[in-house]
C-alpha cells in the first residue's frame, strides 16, 4: 500500500511541477493545487498507514492496546488543508484580478515588473 | 504562566481584530496602528529584558509538558528579532499615516499590518516546526492582500509570481516537515533536535535538510531562488514595499539560522559548504543586478538580495565569529534597508517617480532629507562608523579566520559595488540638476505642502538614529548578538531549555 501510494504522491508532484510550468495562469494555480494536495497526502503516507485502527483507550483500559493509527498526522494534514484552501481561494481571485487588469492569461506576456 | 513571549503575537492579533472591528473608521484605525504598534515595540523590550537575564523563556501552550504542547521559545537571537519587528512596525505605522492612499487605508490596509506583524512574530518565537509553518502562512496571506491593495497592472504581474513561488516554498516545508516527522516521531523542534542524530538513515536527514534549504532559501530570497523578489517589491505603495524589504525576508532567513543550528548540524560539512557558495553568489548576483536598474526601489530591492548574501555567509561559516556577524548583519540590516525605502517614497511623493531619470534636485531644496538618505545608504556600504561597517567587518574577518579567501574577496568587492550603487542614487535623485522634462515641482519646492509631513520624516530620523547608534555605540549590541551567538553554537541550551521543564 505504502509502495502504491509513493507512487502515486511521486506522480501527482509531477504533475503539478508540469502545469506550473505551462503559460496559462489558470494551469499555473491548477499546478498549486495539485501541489498542496500531494504535499498533504505525502504527511499522511510517510507518518504511516495504518487501516481500522482509531486511536482510542478501550473501555476499562487506561493507555492504548495494540499499534493504532497515529492521530497527528490527521491533524496536520487538516490544519495544512484549510491554510492551502484560504491561500489557493486568494490565488484564483488573484488570477482573475490579473486577467481582468493584465488582459491576458499568458504568463509570458506578463513580464514588465521583470529585468 | 509567563506571558512575555506570547505578548509580541497577541499585542498585533488584537490590534488588527480591533481594528477590523473600526471598519468604518480610519482614524480609529490609525490611532490604533501607532498605538498598537508602539505597544508592541514595549512588549518587545521588556521581552529583550527579560530574555536577557533569564537566557531563555518558554512558554506551552495548555501547560502541557514540552514535546506535546506548542512551545514559544524567546532564546537572544528571537529576542533581538522580535525587537527589531517592533521598531519597524511603529516605523512603519508612523509613516503610513502619511502615505497610505485613502483607497488602501479604506480596505483594510491597518488590519493587515498588524496581521503581517503577528504572523512575523510567530515565526520569531514558535519552537514548534509544523507552527513556524503556519505563522509563514499566516504571514504570506497577509503579504499577499498587502502586495496587491490598489490592484494596479504591475501589482498583478508582481503578486502573480510572488504568489506563486511562494505558496511552492510553502509546498516544499509541509512536505519536509511530513518526511521529518516520519523520522523522528515530533514536531517539537528541541526535542527533533535530540532525536535526528539517532535516525537510521543520516543521509536521509541531509535530504530532508536540503529540502528545508530550499523552502527557506525561496523565502529568503537566496541564489538562484530569489527572482521573485526583485519583480514584486517594487510594485506595492511604498509603506508596504519598506515593510517587506525589512522582514520579510528577514523571516526566512532566521527560520535557516534556526534549523541549520539547532537540527541539522549533522554533516556540516556537506550543507554549510552548499550555503556558503550559495551566499557567495547570492551577494554578487544581488549586487550585480542592482547595477544595471535605474529605478529607486528596484535598486534597493536588489541590494536586499546582495545583503541577505552576507547573512547567509555568517551562517555558512558556522564558526562564533561569523555567526555573531551574521546576527550583528541581520540587526543592521532591517534597519537600514527599511529606511532607505521610506526615503525612496519621500523622493516619490516629492517628485511623483521612482525612475531615476525623471528625479533630481532634491539635494538643492531638501539638503536635510539629501542628509537622510547618505546616512542609511553609507552604513549599507559598510563605511565606518556607521552600522554596516562593523556587520560587514565582523563576516568578512570570520571568513578570513575560516580560510575561505575567495568568499572574503567577494563580500568586499561586493560592499564597493554596493557603494557604487549608492553613489548612482545619491548622484541621479539628489545632485543631478532636475531634468527640464519633469514640470510638477510644486511639492519639490514647497509650495504644496502635505498636512501630515512629519509623519513621514519622524520614522525617517528615528531609523537613521537607531542606525548611529548601532554604529557608535556598538559595544552593548555586540556583546548581544554574542550572546546570541554563543546559543546558537550551543544548540543543547536550547534543547534544555525546552524540554527541561525550566518555564518559568
Amino acid at each position: 500500500m505504502a509502495t502504491l501510494m509513493a507512487y502515486v504522491i511521486g506522480l501527482l508532484f509531477t504533475a503539478s511541477i508540469y502545469m506550473m510550468l505551462r503559460r496559462s495562469i489558470v494551469k499555473l494555480v491548477i499546478g498549486l493545487i495539485i501541489l498542496s494536495n500531494s504535499a498533504n497526502l505525502l504527511i499522511f503516507v510517510v507518518a504511516g498507514l495504518t487501516r481500522g485502527a482509531p486511536p482510542l483507550i478501550p473501555e476499562g483500559a487506561d493507555q492504548i492496546v495494540g499499534a493504532v493509527a497515529d492521530p497527528l498526522p490527521q491533524a496536520l494534514v487538516l490544519t495544512a488543508i484549510v491554510i492551502a484552501f484560504s491561500v489557493l481561494a486568494f490565488a484564483v481571485v488573484l488570477i482573475r484580478r490579473a486577467y481582468e487588469v493584465v488582459g491576458t492569461d499568458d504568463l509570458d506576456k506578463m513580464k514588465d515588473t521583470d529585468t | 504562566m509567563n506571558l512575555a513571549p506570547v505578548l509580541p503575537i497577541l499585542i498585533p492579533l488584537v490590534a488588527g481584530a480591533l481594528s477590523l472591528a473600526f471598519w468604518r473608521s480610519i482614524r480609529m484605525q490609525r490611532v490604533i496602528a501607532v498605538a498598537g504598534t508602539a505597544l508592541l515595540l514595549a512588549a518587545s523590550i521588556w521581552l529583550m529584558r527579560l530574555t536577557v537575564e533569564h537566557g531563555f523563556l518558554v512558554v506551552e501552550m495548555g501547560s502541557w509538558p514540552a514535546p506535546f504542547s506548542i512551545v514559544f521559545v524567546s532564546d537572544v537571537l528571537g529576542a533581538i528579532m522580535i525587537l527589531l519587528t517592533g521598531i519597524i512596525g511603529l516605523a512603519i505605522a508612523i509613516y503610513s499615516l502619511a502615505s497610505t492612499p485613502e483607497g488602501h487605508e479604506k480596505f483594510g490596509y491597518y488590519p493587515l499590518m498588524h496581521l503581517l506583524l503577528a504572523g512575523v512574530a510567530g515565526a520569531f518565537l514558535t519552537g514548534d516546526i509544523f507552527n513556524l509553518f503556519v505563522w509563514f502562512e499566516v504571514m504570506l496571506l497577509a503579504s499577499f492582500a498587502l502586495l496587491t491593495l490598489g490592484g494596479e497592472r504591475a501589482q498583478m504581474e508582481g503578486a502573480i509570481k510572488y504568489v506563486t513561488l511562494n505558496l511552492f516554498s510553502s509546498a516544499i516545508f509541509l512536505s519536509a516537515v511530513g518526511l521529518l516527522y516520519g523520522m523522528v516521531g515530533t514536531l517539537n523542534m528541541a526535542d527533533i533536535a535530540q532525536k535526528v542524530n539517532s535516525v537510521e538513515d543520516p543521509g536521509m536527514v541531509t535530504v530532508v535538510s536540503l529540502l528545508f534549504m530550499v523552502s527557506f532559501g525561496i523565502k529568503a530570497a537566496a541564489f538562484p531562488l530569489f527572482f521573485w523578489l526583485p519583480a514584486s517589491y517594487h510594485t506595492p505603495q511604498v509603506a508596504v514595499s519598506a515593510l517587506f524589504a525589512g522582514l520579510l525576508t528577514k523571516v526566512g532567513v532566521y527560520a535557516l539560522y534556526r534549523v541549520f543550528t539547532l537540527i541539522f548540524t549533522q554533516d556540516v560539512g556537506y550543507t554549510h559548504t552548499i550555503l556558503l557558495w550559495a551566499a557567495a553568489l547570492t551577494m554578487l548576483t544581488g549586487v550585480l543586478g542592482a547595477a544595471a536598474q535605474f529605478e529607486f526601489r528596484r535598486i534597493l530591492s536588489f541590494h536586499i538580495i546582495s545583503q541577505i548574501g552576507y547573512m547567509i555567509l555568517g551562517l555558512a561559516l558556522f564558526t562564533p565569529l561569523a555567526l555573531i556577524g551574521g546576527v550583528f548583519y541581520i540587526m543592521h540590516h532591517i534597519i537600514v534597508k527599511t529606511n532607505l525605502f521610506l526615503v525612496s517614497g519621500i523622493t516619490y511623493r516629492l517628485l511623483g517617480s521612482y525612475e531615476l531619470k525623471n528625479l533630481g534636485g532634491v539635494y538643492r531644496q531638501r539638503p536635510y532629507l539629501a542628509l537622510l538618505f547618505l546616512i542609511p545608504a553609507l552604513s549599507l556600504a559598510g563605511i565606518p562608523p556607521l552600522s554596516g561597517f562593523f556587520a560587514k567587518f565582523i563576516v568578512v574577518k570570520a571568513s578570513l579566520e575560516a580560510s575561505e579567501y575567495v568568499v572574503a574577496g567577494i563580500a568586499l568587492l561586493v560592499g564597493l559595488l554596493t557603494l557604487y550603487s549608492m553613489i548612482k542614487i545619491w548622484a541621479e535623485v539628489f545632485w543631478k540638476k532636475l531634468p527640464e522634462h519633469v514640470t510638477d515641482t510644486r511639492r519639490l519646492n514647497g509650495e504644496v505642502r502635505d498636512k501630515q509631513s512629519w509623519a513621514f520624516y519622524v520614522p525617517v530620523v528615528g531609523l537613521a538614529i537607531c542606525t548611529m547608534i548601532i554604529g557608535l555605540y556598538g559595544q552593548p549590541i555586540y556583546v548581544l548578538a554574542e550572546t546570541a551567538a554563543d546559543q546558537l553554537m550551543n544548540p543543547q541550551l536550547y534543547i534544555e531549555a525546552v524540554l527541561g521543564g525550566q518555564s518559568q
